[in-house]
Protein backbone atom coordinates (compact mmCIF):
# COMPACT_ATOMS: atom_id res chain seq x y z
CA UNK A 1 0.00 0.00 0.00
CA UNK A 2 1.07 3.56 -0.65
CA UNK A 3 3.16 5.04 2.13
CA UNK A 4 1.53 8.49 1.75
CA UNK A 5 -0.33 10.19 4.55
CA UNK A 6 -3.60 8.54 5.60
CA UNK A 7 -5.20 5.37 4.38
CA UNK A 8 -8.92 6.00 4.43
CA UNK A 9 -10.66 5.12 1.15
CA UNK A 10 -11.09 8.80 0.45
CA UNK A 11 -7.41 9.57 0.98
CA UNK A 12 -6.39 6.67 -1.23
CA UNK A 13 -8.80 7.85 -3.94
CA UNK A 14 -7.52 11.41 -3.67
CA UNK A 15 -3.96 10.21 -4.32
CA UNK A 16 -5.16 8.30 -7.39
CA UNK A 17 -7.07 11.38 -8.58
CA UNK A 18 -3.93 13.52 -8.32
CA UNK A 19 -2.08 11.13 -10.64
CA UNK A 20 -5.08 10.83 -12.99
CA UNK A 21 -5.27 14.64 -13.27
CA UNK A 22 -1.63 14.84 -14.35
CA UNK A 23 -2.22 12.61 -17.38
CA UNK A 24 -5.88 13.34 -18.19
CA UNK A 25 -5.22 15.63 -21.15
CA UNK A 26 -2.61 13.33 -22.65
CA UNK A 27 -4.89 10.29 -22.21
CA UNK A 28 -7.64 12.25 -23.95
CA UNK A 29 -5.64 13.56 -26.90
CA UNK A 30 -3.85 10.27 -27.51
CA UNK A 31 -7.01 8.18 -26.82
CA UNK A 32 -4.79 5.91 -24.78
CA UNK A 33 -5.35 3.70 -21.74
CA UNK A 34 -4.78 5.73 -18.53
CA UNK A 35 -2.12 3.33 -17.30
CA UNK A 36 -0.70 5.70 -14.66
CA UNK A 37 -4.11 6.12 -12.97
CA UNK A 38 -4.97 2.43 -13.16
CA UNK A 39 -1.54 1.48 -11.75
CA UNK A 40 -2.18 3.93 -8.93
CA UNK A 41 -5.57 2.28 -8.24
CA UNK A 42 -3.78 -1.06 -8.01
CA UNK A 43 -1.04 0.37 -5.78
CA UNK A 44 -3.75 1.74 -3.47
CA UNK A 45 -5.52 -1.64 -3.59
CA UNK A 46 -8.73 0.00 -4.79
CA UNK A 47 -9.70 -2.72 -7.26
CA UNK A 48 -10.58 -5.26 -4.55
CA UNK A 49 -12.31 -3.09 -1.95
CA UNK A 50 -15.82 -4.36 -2.75
CA UNK A 51 -14.86 -8.00 -2.08
CA UNK A 52 -15.85 -9.41 1.34
CA UNK A 53 -13.11 -9.39 3.98
CA UNK A 54 -12.94 -13.19 4.22
CA UNK A 55 -11.91 -13.26 0.55
CA UNK A 56 -9.25 -10.62 0.98
CA UNK A 57 -11.25 -7.43 0.28
CA UNK A 58 -12.59 -4.63 2.44
CA UNK A 59 -16.37 -5.14 1.99
CA UNK A 60 -16.75 -1.56 0.74
CA UNK A 61 -20.35 -0.50 0.21
CA UNK A 62 -21.80 1.04 -2.94
CA UNK A 63 -21.83 4.57 -1.49
CA UNK A 64 -18.11 4.36 -0.69
CA UNK A 65 -17.35 3.19 -4.22
CA UNK A 66 -19.57 5.96 -5.62
CA UNK A 67 -17.61 8.55 -3.64
CA UNK A 68 -14.37 7.26 -5.18
CA UNK A 69 -15.91 7.43 -8.68
CA UNK A 70 -16.81 11.04 -8.03
CA UNK A 71 -13.34 11.92 -6.69
CA UNK A 72 -11.53 10.38 -9.67
CA UNK A 73 -14.21 11.71 -12.06
CA UNK A 74 -13.20 15.24 -11.08
CA UNK A 75 -9.70 14.56 -12.46
CA UNK A 76 -10.08 12.15 -15.38
CA UNK A 77 -13.50 10.86 -16.39
CA UNK A 78 -12.07 7.99 -18.45
CA UNK A 79 -10.09 6.67 -15.46
CA UNK A 80 -13.18 7.00 -13.26
CA UNK A 81 -15.29 5.18 -15.85
CA UNK A 82 -12.82 2.30 -15.95
CA UNK A 83 -12.90 2.14 -12.15
CA UNK A 84 -16.72 2.21 -12.20
CA UNK A 85 -17.04 -0.49 -14.89
CA UNK A 86 -14.61 -2.73 -13.02
CA UNK A 87 -16.67 -2.42 -9.83
CA UNK A 88 -19.98 -2.93 -11.69
CA UNK A 89 -18.60 -6.26 -12.93
CA UNK A 90 -17.23 -7.10 -9.51
CA UNK A 91 -20.68 -6.50 -7.99
CA UNK A 92 -22.06 -9.38 -10.07
CA UNK A 93 -19.49 -11.68 -8.45
CA UNK A 94 -19.95 -10.29 -4.95
CA UNK A 95 -23.77 -10.37 -5.07
CA UNK A 96 -24.30 -13.53 -7.13
CA UNK A 97 -21.09 -15.56 -7.05
CA UNK A 98 -20.46 -16.17 -3.37
CA UNK A 99 -22.13 -19.57 -3.35
CA UNK A 100 -19.82 -20.87 -6.07
CA UNK A 101 -16.36 -22.23 -5.33
CA UNK A 102 -14.81 -21.05 -8.60
CA UNK A 103 -16.07 -17.50 -8.17
CA UNK A 104 -14.97 -17.33 -4.54
CA UNK A 105 -11.48 -18.38 -5.53
CA UNK A 106 -11.53 -15.86 -8.38
CA UNK A 107 -12.55 -13.04 -6.02
CA UNK A 108 -9.58 -13.92 -3.82
CA UNK A 109 -7.37 -13.54 -6.88
CA UNK A 110 -8.95 -10.19 -7.84
CA UNK A 111 -8.22 -8.85 -4.34
CA UNK A 112 -4.71 -10.30 -4.05
CA UNK A 113 -3.51 -9.61 -7.59
CA UNK A 114 -5.63 -6.47 -8.22
CA UNK A 115 -7.05 -7.93 -11.43
CA UNK A 116 -8.94 -5.55 -13.74
CA UNK A 117 -12.36 -6.78 -14.99
CA UNK A 118 -14.01 -5.74 -18.25
CA UNK A 119 -17.53 -6.16 -19.59
CA UNK A 120 -18.91 -7.52 -22.85
CA UNK A 121 -22.68 -7.17 -22.98
CA UNK A 122 -23.06 -5.12 -26.19
CA UNK A 123 -23.32 -7.30 -29.30
CA UNK A 124 -23.42 -6.71 -33.04
CA UNK A 125 -27.08 -6.88 -34.17
CA UNK A 126 -28.40 -6.22 -30.65
CA UNK A 127 -26.70 -2.97 -29.61
CA UNK A 128 -27.31 -1.75 -26.10
CA UNK A 129 -30.26 -4.06 -25.37
CA UNK A 130 -28.30 -6.00 -22.77
CA UNK A 131 -31.21 -8.27 -21.86
CA UNK A 132 -31.02 -10.07 -25.22
CA UNK A 133 -28.17 -12.01 -26.80
CA UNK A 134 -27.62 -13.63 -30.17
CA UNK A 135 -24.48 -15.62 -29.27
CA UNK A 136 -24.88 -18.79 -27.21
CA UNK A 137 -22.51 -20.53 -24.84
CA UNK A 138 -21.63 -24.03 -26.01
CA UNK A 139 -21.40 -26.63 -23.31
CA UNK A 140 -19.38 -29.76 -23.90
CA UNK A 141 -18.99 -31.81 -20.71
CA UNK A 142 -17.11 -29.58 -18.24
CA UNK A 143 -15.94 -27.24 -20.96
CA UNK A 144 -17.76 -24.12 -22.14
CA UNK A 145 -16.95 -22.19 -25.29
CA UNK A 146 -18.17 -18.83 -26.51
CA UNK A 147 -17.73 -16.70 -29.60
CA UNK A 148 -19.27 -13.23 -29.50
CA UNK A 149 -19.23 -10.26 -31.84
CA UNK A 150 -18.63 -7.81 -29.00
CA UNK A 151 -18.80 -4.39 -30.65
CA UNK A 152 -17.71 -2.44 -27.56
CA UNK A 153 -15.38 -3.76 -24.85
CA UNK A 154 -13.78 -0.93 -22.90
CA UNK A 155 -10.05 -1.55 -22.16
CA UNK A 156 -10.57 -5.04 -23.62
CA UNK A 157 -6.89 -5.61 -24.36
CA UNK A 158 -5.79 -4.28 -20.95
CA UNK A 159 -8.21 -6.30 -18.81
CA UNK A 160 -7.24 -9.39 -16.84
CA UNK A 161 -10.69 -10.99 -17.24
CA UNK A 162 -13.91 -10.33 -19.14
CA UNK A 163 -17.44 -10.94 -17.87
CA UNK A 164 -19.50 -11.71 -20.93
CA UNK A 165 -23.20 -12.37 -21.57
CA UNK A 166 -24.68 -14.93 -23.94
CA UNK A 167 -27.72 -17.16 -24.34
CA UNK A 168 -27.58 -20.07 -21.89
CA UNK A 169 -27.37 -22.66 -24.67
CA UNK A 170 -27.93 -23.27 -28.37
CA UNK A 171 -31.69 -23.78 -27.93
CA UNK A 172 -32.29 -20.93 -25.44
CA UNK A 173 -34.48 -17.89 -26.21
CA UNK A 174 -32.63 -14.59 -26.72
CA UNK A 175 -33.57 -13.39 -23.21
CA UNK A 176 -32.50 -16.64 -21.49
CA UNK A 177 -28.98 -15.48 -20.71
CA UNK A 178 -26.01 -16.31 -18.53
CA UNK A 179 -22.86 -14.39 -17.67
CA UNK A 180 -19.48 -16.10 -17.68
CA UNK A 181 -16.07 -15.04 -16.38
CA UNK A 182 -13.19 -15.75 -18.75
CA UNK A 183 -9.66 -14.98 -17.64
CA UNK A 184 -7.06 -13.52 -19.95
CA UNK A 185 -5.29 -16.72 -20.98
CA UNK A 186 -8.65 -18.32 -21.89
CA UNK A 187 -9.66 -16.01 -24.73
CA UNK A 188 -8.50 -14.21 -27.84
CA UNK A 189 -9.70 -10.82 -29.07
CA UNK A 190 -9.76 -10.11 -32.78
CA UNK A 191 -10.12 -6.37 -33.22
CA UNK A 192 -13.03 -5.25 -35.40
CA UNK A 193 -13.54 -1.57 -34.44
CA UNK A 194 -11.35 1.29 -33.26
CA UNK A 195 -12.26 3.94 -30.66
CA UNK A 196 -11.64 7.38 -32.13
CA UNK A 197 -14.50 9.14 -30.37
CA UNK A 198 -15.70 12.54 -29.24
CA UNK A 199 -15.08 11.79 -25.56
CA UNK A 200 -14.28 9.09 -23.00
CA UNK A 201 -11.33 8.43 -25.28
CA UNK A 202 -9.19 6.85 -22.59
CA UNK A 203 -11.67 4.01 -22.06
CA UNK A 204 -10.33 2.49 -25.33
CA UNK A 205 -13.71 0.86 -25.96
CA UNK A 206 -12.79 -1.05 -29.09
CA UNK A 207 -14.80 -3.78 -30.81
CA UNK A 208 -13.65 -7.39 -30.96
CA UNK A 209 -14.64 -10.85 -31.91
CA UNK A 210 -14.26 -12.62 -28.57
CA UNK A 211 -13.38 -16.32 -28.63
CA UNK A 212 -13.05 -18.05 -25.27
CA UNK A 213 -13.03 -21.48 -23.67
CA UNK A 214 -13.08 -22.37 -19.99
CA UNK A 215 -14.68 -24.58 -17.39
CA UNK A 216 -18.49 -24.63 -17.01
CA UNK A 217 -17.87 -23.67 -13.36
CA UNK A 218 -17.02 -20.18 -14.59
CA UNK A 219 -20.64 -19.52 -15.60
CA UNK A 220 -22.29 -17.46 -12.84
CA UNK A 221 -24.76 -19.71 -11.00
CA UNK A 222 -27.75 -17.34 -11.40
CA UNK A 223 -29.62 -16.36 -14.57
CA UNK A 224 -28.35 -13.08 -16.01
CA UNK A 225 -31.93 -11.73 -15.79
CA UNK A 226 -31.61 -11.88 -12.02
CA UNK A 227 -28.10 -10.42 -11.96
CA UNK A 228 -29.15 -7.51 -14.18
CA UNK A 229 -32.31 -6.72 -12.21
CA UNK A 230 -30.93 -7.21 -8.73
CA UNK A 231 -27.53 -5.57 -8.86
CA UNK A 232 -25.98 -4.76 -12.22
CA UNK A 233 -28.38 -2.11 -13.53
CA UNK A 234 -28.58 -0.34 -10.18
CA UNK A 235 -24.81 -0.45 -9.68
CA UNK A 236 -24.21 0.86 -13.21
CA UNK A 237 -26.63 3.74 -12.92
CA UNK A 238 -25.38 4.69 -9.46
CA UNK A 239 -21.64 4.51 -10.19
CA UNK A 240 -21.95 6.15 -13.62
CA UNK A 241 -24.01 8.98 -12.14
CA UNK A 242 -21.43 9.44 -9.39
CA UNK A 243 -18.57 9.91 -11.85
CA UNK A 244 -20.68 12.09 -14.15
CA UNK A 245 -21.37 14.22 -11.10
CA UNK A 246 -17.59 14.40 -10.63
CA UNK A 247 -17.18 15.82 -14.17
CA UNK A 248 -19.85 18.45 -13.45
CA UNK A 249 -18.32 19.34 -10.06
CA UNK A 250 -14.97 20.05 -11.68
CA UNK A 251 -16.60 22.17 -14.40
CA UNK A 252 -18.40 24.28 -11.79
CA UNK A 253 -15.22 24.58 -9.74
CA UNK A 254 -13.44 25.96 -12.82
CA UNK A 255 -16.27 28.42 -13.51
CA UNK A 256 -16.27 29.53 -9.91
CA UNK A 257 -12.53 30.19 -9.88
CA UNK A 258 -12.88 32.09 -13.17
CA UNK A 259 -15.44 34.42 -11.60
CA UNK A 260 -13.45 34.71 -8.38
CA UNK A 261 -10.29 35.68 -10.26
CA UNK A 262 -12.23 38.32 -12.20
CA UNK A 263 -13.79 39.64 -8.99
CA UNK A 264 -10.35 40.06 -7.47
CA UNK A 265 -9.13 41.98 -10.50
CA UNK A 266 -12.12 44.33 -10.37
CA UNK A 267 -13.29 44.68 -6.78
CA UNK A 268 -16.80 46.05 -6.25
CA UNK A 269 -17.95 45.20 -9.80
CA UNK A 270 -20.71 42.59 -10.15
CA UNK A 271 -19.35 39.77 -12.33
CA UNK A 272 -21.67 38.80 -15.19
CA UNK A 273 -20.78 35.12 -14.76
CA UNK A 274 -21.61 35.07 -11.06
CA UNK A 275 -25.32 34.44 -11.61
CA UNK A 276 -24.60 31.52 -13.93
CA UNK A 277 -22.33 30.03 -11.28
CA UNK A 278 -25.19 30.35 -8.80
CA UNK A 279 -27.53 28.58 -11.24
CA UNK A 280 -24.97 25.85 -11.89
CA UNK A 281 -24.52 25.35 -8.17
CA UNK A 282 -28.28 24.96 -7.85
CA UNK A 283 -28.37 22.26 -10.56
CA UNK A 284 -25.37 20.52 -9.06
CA UNK A 285 -27.08 20.37 -5.68
CA UNK A 286 -30.19 18.79 -7.20
CA UNK A 287 -28.07 16.20 -8.97
CA UNK A 288 -26.16 15.41 -5.79
CA UNK A 289 -29.39 15.01 -3.80
CA UNK A 290 -30.81 12.70 -6.45
CA UNK A 291 -27.71 10.48 -6.42
CA UNK A 292 -27.60 10.35 -2.62
CA UNK A 293 -31.33 9.53 -2.45
CA UNK A 294 -30.90 6.72 -4.98
CA UNK A 295 -27.86 5.35 -3.11
CA UNK A 296 -30.07 5.19 0.00
CA UNK A 297 -32.88 3.55 -1.96
CA UNK A 298 -30.48 0.87 -3.18
CA UNK A 299 -29.01 0.29 0.24
CA UNK A 300 -32.46 -0.19 1.76
CA UNK A 301 -33.64 -2.46 -1.05
CA UNK A 302 -30.46 -4.51 -1.20
CA UNK A 303 -31.51 -7.23 1.20
CA UNK A 304 -35.08 -7.49 -0.07
CA UNK A 305 -35.09 -9.34 -3.37
CA UNK A 306 -38.78 -8.51 -3.96
CA UNK A 307 -38.08 -4.81 -3.68
CA UNK A 308 -35.04 -5.05 -5.95
CA UNK A 309 -37.13 -6.89 -8.55
CA UNK A 310 -40.01 -4.40 -8.37
CA UNK A 311 -40.90 -1.98 -11.15
CA UNK A 312 -40.81 0.93 -8.74
CA UNK A 313 -37.13 0.29 -8.08
CA UNK A 314 -36.27 -0.13 -11.77
CA UNK A 315 -38.07 3.12 -12.64
CA UNK A 316 -36.20 4.98 -9.89
CA UNK A 317 -32.81 3.79 -11.18
CA UNK A 318 -33.74 4.50 -14.81
CA UNK A 319 -34.80 8.01 -13.85
CA UNK A 320 -31.49 8.58 -12.09
CA UNK A 321 -29.50 7.61 -15.19
CA UNK A 322 -31.55 9.66 -17.65
CA UNK A 323 -31.72 12.67 -15.33
CA UNK A 324 -28.03 12.67 -14.40
CA UNK A 325 -26.85 12.24 -17.98
CA UNK A 326 -28.95 15.21 -19.10
CA UNK A 327 -28.28 17.56 -16.21
CA UNK A 328 -24.48 17.30 -16.39
CA UNK A 329 -24.63 18.68 -19.94
CA UNK A 330 -26.64 21.66 -18.75
CA UNK A 331 -24.30 22.25 -15.83
CA UNK A 332 -21.15 22.08 -17.96
CA UNK A 333 -22.77 24.33 -20.54
CA UNK A 334 -23.39 26.91 -17.82
CA UNK A 335 -19.75 26.67 -16.78
CA UNK A 336 -18.79 27.23 -20.43
CA UNK A 337 -20.94 30.38 -20.61
CA UNK A 338 -19.13 31.67 -17.53
CA UNK A 339 -15.59 30.95 -18.74
CA UNK A 340 -16.23 31.96 -22.34
CA UNK A 341 -13.34 31.52 -24.73
CA UNK A 342 -11.05 30.51 -21.82
CA UNK A 343 -13.34 27.53 -21.28
CA UNK A 344 -13.65 26.77 -24.97
CA UNK A 345 -9.88 26.74 -25.52
CA UNK A 346 -7.78 23.74 -24.57
CA UNK A 347 -4.84 24.15 -22.21
CA UNK A 348 -6.14 26.94 -19.97
CA UNK A 349 -6.92 26.50 -16.24
CA UNK A 350 -10.59 26.96 -17.24
CA UNK A 351 -10.73 24.55 -20.21
CA UNK A 352 -13.99 22.65 -20.40
CA UNK A 353 -13.78 20.91 -23.77
CA UNK A 354 -12.82 17.53 -22.34
CA UNK A 355 -15.54 17.76 -19.69
CA UNK A 356 -18.19 18.51 -22.28
CA UNK A 357 -17.01 15.79 -24.66
CA UNK A 358 -16.76 13.15 -21.93
CA UNK A 359 -20.16 14.14 -20.57
CA UNK A 360 -21.78 13.61 -23.97
CA UNK A 361 -21.19 9.87 -23.70
CA UNK A 362 -23.56 9.66 -20.74
CA UNK A 363 -26.75 9.87 -22.81
CA UNK A 364 -25.53 7.16 -25.19
CA UNK A 365 -23.99 4.74 -22.75
CA UNK A 366 -27.05 2.59 -22.94
CA UNK A 367 -29.12 5.02 -24.93
CA UNK A 368 -31.48 7.28 -22.99
CA UNK A 369 -33.99 6.65 -25.78
CA UNK A 370 -33.93 2.96 -24.98
CA UNK A 371 -34.11 3.51 -21.21
CA UNK A 372 -36.97 5.99 -21.53
CA UNK A 373 -38.76 3.45 -23.73
CA UNK A 374 -38.45 0.81 -21.00
CA UNK A 375 -39.63 3.24 -18.33
CA UNK A 376 -42.55 4.27 -20.54
CA UNK A 377 -43.61 0.61 -20.83
CA UNK A 378 -43.44 0.12 -17.06
CA UNK A 379 -45.45 3.28 -16.44
CA UNK A 380 -48.36 1.78 -18.39
CA UNK A 381 -48.92 -0.48 -15.41
CA UNK A 382 -46.94 0.97 -12.49
CA UNK A 383 -48.88 3.34 -10.24
CA UNK A 384 -47.08 6.43 -9.10
CA UNK A 385 -46.09 6.81 -5.49
CA UNK A 386 -47.67 10.17 -4.69
CA UNK A 387 -46.21 10.64 -1.22
CA UNK A 388 -43.28 12.99 -0.59
CA UNK A 389 -41.31 10.87 1.84
CA UNK A 390 -42.50 7.31 1.15
CA UNK B 1 -58.61 -18.60 -14.46
CA UNK B 2 -55.87 -20.75 -16.00
CA UNK B 3 -57.76 -20.69 -19.29
CA UNK B 4 -58.20 -16.92 -19.22
CA UNK B 5 -54.50 -16.36 -18.50
CA UNK B 6 -53.50 -18.70 -21.32
CA UNK B 7 -55.85 -16.91 -23.67
CA UNK B 8 -54.30 -13.53 -22.83
CA UNK B 9 -50.79 -14.95 -23.07
CA UNK B 10 -51.56 -16.27 -26.55
CA UNK B 11 -52.96 -12.87 -27.56
CA UNK B 12 -50.30 -10.50 -26.22
CA UNK B 13 -47.36 -12.68 -25.07
CA UNK B 14 -45.61 -12.78 -28.44
CA UNK B 15 -43.95 -16.08 -27.50
CA UNK B 16 -42.01 -18.02 -30.11
CA UNK B 17 -43.84 -21.25 -29.09
CA UNK B 18 -47.55 -22.10 -28.88
CA UNK B 19 -49.07 -21.45 -25.45
CA UNK B 20 -50.34 -25.06 -25.26
CA UNK B 21 -46.74 -26.21 -25.19
CA UNK B 22 -45.96 -24.21 -22.07
CA UNK B 23 -46.52 -25.94 -18.74
CA UNK B 24 -48.02 -24.11 -15.77
CA UNK B 25 -44.67 -24.00 -14.00
CA UNK B 26 -42.44 -23.08 -16.93
CA UNK B 27 -40.44 -19.83 -16.70
CA UNK B 28 -42.17 -17.46 -19.12
CA UNK B 29 -39.18 -15.11 -19.42
CA UNK B 30 -36.93 -17.97 -20.43
CA UNK B 31 -39.63 -18.98 -22.91
CA UNK B 32 -39.17 -15.56 -24.54
CA UNK B 33 -41.64 -13.23 -22.79
CA UNK B 34 -40.25 -9.72 -23.27
CA UNK B 35 -40.72 -6.99 -20.68
CA UNK B 36 -42.98 -5.12 -23.11
CA UNK B 37 -45.14 -8.21 -23.60
CA UNK B 38 -45.25 -8.88 -19.86
CA UNK B 39 -46.67 -5.40 -19.28
CA UNK B 40 -49.26 -5.98 -22.00
CA UNK B 41 -50.16 -9.21 -20.23
CA UNK B 42 -50.48 -7.40 -16.88
CA UNK B 43 -52.74 -4.77 -18.45
CA UNK B 44 -54.88 -7.54 -19.96
CA UNK B 45 -55.18 -9.28 -16.61
CA UNK B 46 -56.10 -6.06 -14.79
CA UNK B 47 -58.85 -5.53 -17.33
CA UNK B 48 -60.10 -9.12 -17.40
CA UNK B 49 -60.27 -9.60 -13.60
CA UNK B 50 -61.06 -5.98 -12.73
CA UNK B 51 -58.10 -5.68 -10.38
CA UNK B 52 -55.09 -3.40 -9.97
CA UNK B 53 -51.56 -4.62 -9.32
CA UNK B 54 -49.86 -2.65 -6.57
CA UNK B 55 -46.07 -2.19 -6.76
CA UNK B 56 -45.63 -5.12 -4.40
CA UNK B 57 -46.89 -7.46 -7.15
CA UNK B 58 -45.20 -5.73 -10.08
CA UNK B 59 -42.06 -7.82 -10.21
CA UNK B 60 -40.66 -10.67 -12.24
CA UNK B 61 -41.61 -13.26 -9.66
CA UNK B 62 -45.35 -12.52 -9.81
CA UNK B 63 -45.33 -13.14 -13.56
CA UNK B 64 -42.61 -15.77 -13.86
CA UNK B 65 -45.00 -18.61 -14.81
CA UNK B 66 -48.68 -19.24 -15.49
CA UNK B 67 -48.94 -20.72 -12.00
CA UNK B 68 -47.28 -17.64 -10.47
CA UNK B 69 -49.73 -15.35 -12.27
CA UNK B 70 -52.64 -17.42 -10.93
CA UNK B 71 -51.27 -17.12 -7.42
CA UNK B 72 -50.78 -13.36 -7.81
CA UNK B 73 -54.31 -12.80 -9.13
CA UNK B 74 -55.78 -14.99 -6.37
CA UNK B 75 -53.87 -13.05 -3.71
CA UNK B 76 -55.18 -9.74 -5.04
CA UNK B 77 -58.78 -11.02 -5.36
CA UNK B 78 -58.61 -12.30 -1.81
CA UNK B 79 -57.18 -9.00 -0.57
CA UNK B 80 -60.05 -7.16 -2.26
CA UNK B 81 -62.62 -9.45 -0.63
CA UNK B 82 -61.08 -8.99 2.81
CA UNK B 83 -60.93 -5.25 2.44
C1 LIG C 1 -17.73 5.18 -22.99
C2 LIG C 1 -18.47 3.92 -23.31
C3 LIG C 1 -17.99 2.72 -22.85
C4 LIG C 1 -18.67 1.52 -23.11
N1 LIG C 1 -18.15 0.36 -22.64
C5 LIG C 1 -18.79 -0.80 -22.89
C6 LIG C 1 -18.25 -2.04 -22.43
O1 LIG C 1 -17.19 -2.07 -21.79
N2 LIG C 1 -18.90 -3.18 -22.70
C7 LIG C 1 -20.07 -3.19 -23.38
O2 LIG C 1 -20.63 -4.25 -23.57
N3 LIG C 1 -20.62 -2.04 -23.87
C8 LIG C 1 -20.00 -0.85 -23.63
N4 LIG C 1 -20.52 0.33 -24.12
C9 LIG C 1 -21.73 0.27 -24.95
C10 LIG C 1 -22.97 0.73 -24.23
O3 LIG C 1 -23.22 -0.08 -23.12
C11 LIG C 1 -24.17 0.66 -25.17
O4 LIG C 1 -24.40 -0.62 -25.55
C12 LIG C 1 -23.95 1.45 -26.39
O5 LIG C 1 -23.53 2.74 -26.05
C13 LIG C 1 -25.19 1.50 -27.22
O6 LIG C 1 -24.77 1.67 -28.54
P1 LIG C 1 -25.73 2.13 -29.72
O7 LIG C 1 -26.17 3.50 -29.39
O8 LIG C 1 -25.06 1.91 -31.00
O9 LIG C 1 -26.84 1.03 -29.74
P2 LIG C 1 -28.37 0.91 -29.48
O10 LIG C 1 -28.66 0.68 -28.04
O11 LIG C 1 -28.82 -0.14 -30.37
O12 LIG C 1 -29.05 2.25 -29.87
C14 LIG C 1 -28.92 2.92 -31.12
C15 LIG C 1 -29.93 4.04 -31.23
O13 LIG C 1 -31.18 3.47 -31.60
C16 LIG C 1 -32.23 3.99 -30.85
N5 LIG C 1 -32.89 2.89 -30.12
C17 LIG C 1 -32.49 1.61 -30.09
N6 LIG C 1 -33.33 0.87 -29.38
C18 LIG C 1 -34.28 1.66 -28.93
C19 LIG C 1 -35.44 1.45 -28.14
N7 LIG C 1 -35.78 0.28 -27.66
N8 LIG C 1 -36.19 2.52 -27.86
C20 LIG C 1 -35.86 3.75 -28.34
N9 LIG C 1 -34.79 3.98 -29.12
C21 LIG C 1 -34.00 2.96 -29.41
C22 LIG C 1 -31.63 5.05 -29.96
O14 LIG C 1 -31.85 6.31 -30.53
C23 LIG C 1 -30.19 4.74 -29.91
O15 LIG C 1 -29.39 5.86 -29.76
C24 LIG C 1 -19.86 1.54 -23.87
C25 LIG C 1 -20.35 2.77 -24.35
C26 LIG C 1 -19.68 3.95 -24.08
C27 LIG C 1 -20.22 5.24 -24.60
Amino acid sequence: MNAGAGNSLQQRATRVAAIAAQFADNVDTQARFPREAISAMKAEHLLGIQIPADLGGEAAQVEQIAEICSIIGQSCAASAMIFAMHHIKLSSLVEHGQSAQWHRAFMRRVAAEQLLLASATTEGGIGGDLRNSICAIEIDGDVCRLEKNATVISYGTEADAILITSRSGAEAASSDQVMTVFVKDQYTLEKTNGWDTLGMRGTCSEGFVFRGAGSTEQILPHPFAEIAAQSMLAMAHLLWSALWYGIAVDAVTRAQSFVRAAAKRAPGVQQPGALRVAEASNMLQMLKSEIVACLNTYRHAKDDSDKLASMGFAITMNNLKVGASQSILQIINHAMLVCGIMGYKNGTPYSLGRHLRDANSAQLMVSNERILGNTATMLLIHKQNTSLLG
Amino acid sequence: MNEAIRELLAKVGGLPVAVEQISDEEDLYNAGLSSFASVQLMLGIEDRFDIEFSDQFLNRKSFASIKAIERTVEAILKNNEDA
